[in-house]
């Protein structure tokens, strides 16, 4: 039997939850259909996440893609249906041998797998992050940094995650929500997730919680490695020396459990618990425009 | 005086096989970049003077930062504890043609291990990068106005008498951020 599983109109970071808890219904065993026909619009993480989704189901869910044209088009030239065509079944054909680049997306869907594969997008990366910046307003010198950021993302997936990831690089207008342009990253694998990586080897009292907002908070905010090297974990700790100095927004899933370094102009929660399970640790940064005073 | 030995950060790249980056990104990358550093290190005898030169690094991360950077120091001595005994042959490191975006990633990995490098500017002048209080910080300037010395001729150039001087020197000896010779202490200085 087939479980048909509604992918939003509109996929971004929250509505994703909601496909999650569908998911969440679904015994491990029983096969899906993601249903995106009346989805118009995706975010980077909706988009990676649903390959993400593919493969933490491993069994090769059906898709019916988006009908509208401009659309399928665009998730084409993000790279979406290329990566999508060796984890789910198309319910009709689509283009997955188009040709990927789009001004908006500073990176397409890539795929991380091995260290070379960060090396090649920080490489890919660095010519355009000067533009990067230069559209958020920021001065070009902070380009070094944006790769940082990329860079330092992406290797969580091969230092934590025990599996492939995915990583894209999306900007769009943020007119309604915050009245100025953003650059996103999206970063996500279906690994083992943070509360498997630090709880190997992370030592806590007998009284102390262990679940995935325990390991978030060790990892994000803790700067806590599954190594015992004082050097390790600096990683997701510089990444938020950038966000203050970006006023960045940064969301780190993992789990049931997903927290936020929240800036001044949003008002998520720091700290979300009971979501719906999902594999491995999902990452979204959001740099908007600077502000000209 | 030491005669430095610059180390080249592409050369090392090059023998990791990733000669097509002249990114320093990835734990990976870096700990094979610091394998080949320590090679090239073990063919020079005695005390080391080696230069890293960042010039042409485009992108340094926090892992090769700490991979490169700063396991190197430790393993060659400086983040030893007072009471343990220095290495037969140290070697000293000094870092040139860091830029802020470099620096950027180095500070908060050396503040992390406690340790300190000294950096060299462009036109010569020289800081150190790290983990330094204000007295350490004081003494290592004496010992470059003074070009060095033994402690009597360091101190001359401070206006307040400093008893602990003589601690201060060595404690950055062991840090490897002044030489120490049986002439007393130096600067890193490669001319």
């Amino acid at each position: 039997m087939t479980t048909i599983l509604t992918v939003p109109p509109s996929l971004d970071d929250g509505s994703f939850e909601t496909l999650l808890q569908a998911v969440a219904a679904v015994p491990d065993d029983a096969r899906v259909m993601l249903d995106a026909r009346h989805t118009r619009w995706s975010s980077p993480y909706g988009l990676i996440n649903l390959l993400t989704l593919a493969q933490a189901r491993g069994d090769r869910p059906q898709f019916i893609p988006p009908e509208d044209s401009d659309t399928v088009s665009y998730w084409a030239r993000a790279g979406f249906f290329r990566h999508a065509e060796t984890l789910m079944e198309f319910t009709r054909p689509v283009p997955t041998k188009a040709k990927t680049g789009d001004s908006n997306f500073f990176l397409e869907i890539t795929p991380i797998a091995q260290t070379e594969d960060v090396q090649h997008v920080v490489a890919h990366i660095q010519d355009r992050s000067k533009a990067i910046m230069e559209t958020l307003g920021f001065p070009a010198r902070g380009s070094v940094g944006f790769s940082v950021v990329l860079s330092e993302s992406c290797q969580n997936i091969i230092e934590h995650a025990g599996g492939p990831g995915w990583v894209a690089v999306q900007t769009y207008n943020w007119q309604k929500r915050l009245g100025r342009r953003v650059v996103v990253i999206a970063v996500s694998d279906s690994g083992v997730g943070f509360k498997t990586s630090l709880g190997q080897t992370y030592s806590r009292g007998a009284t102390d919680r262990w679940d995935d907002a325990a390991a978030l908070e060790a990892a994000v905010l803790r700067a806590t490695s599954r190594f015992r090297d004082p050097g390790r974990g600096q990683g997701l700790a510089g990444i938020r020396k950038y966000m203050g100095k970006w006023e960045a927004k940064l969301t780190v899933r993992s789990g049931t459990a997903r927290i936020a370094i929240v800036p001044a102009w949003d008002d998520d929660k720091a700290l979300v618990e009971q979501l719906a399970p999902f594999a491995g640790a999902q990452y979204q940064i959001i740099i908007p425009q600077a502000v000209q005073s | 005086m030491l005669t430095p030995m610059p180390l080249d950060l592409r050369m090392a790249l090059a023998r990791t096989e990733c000669d097509l980056y002249s990114n320093l990104v990835t734990r990976a990358t870096g700990r094979a970049v610091r394998r080949q550093l320590e090679s090239m290190l073990r063919e020079m005898q005695g005390h080391r003077l080696a230069v890293l030169d960042f010039t042409h690094v485009g992108v340094l991360d926090f892992s090769c930062a700490d991979e490169i950077v700063a396991q190197l120091l430790l393993r060659f001595g400086a983040g030893l504890p007072a009471h343990a005994p220095a290495p037969s042959s140290p070697s000293y490191f000094m870092f040139r043609g860091l830029a802020e975006a470099h620096l950027e990633a180095l500070e908060p990995v050396l503040e992390g291990h406690g340790l300190a490098l000294v950096a060299e500017a462009e036109d010569g002048s020289m800081t150190l990068v790290g983990t330094v209080d204000a007295d350490e910080r004081a003494a290592w300037q004496l010992v470059l106005a003074s070009g060095g010395g033994d402690v009597a001729a360091i101190a001359s150039f401070s206006v307040e008498a400093r008893l602990d001087l003589h601690a201060r020197l060595e404690a950055l000896a062991r840090r490897r951020l002044v030489i120490q010779t049986s002439a007393g202490f130096h600067p890193l200085r490669h001319h």
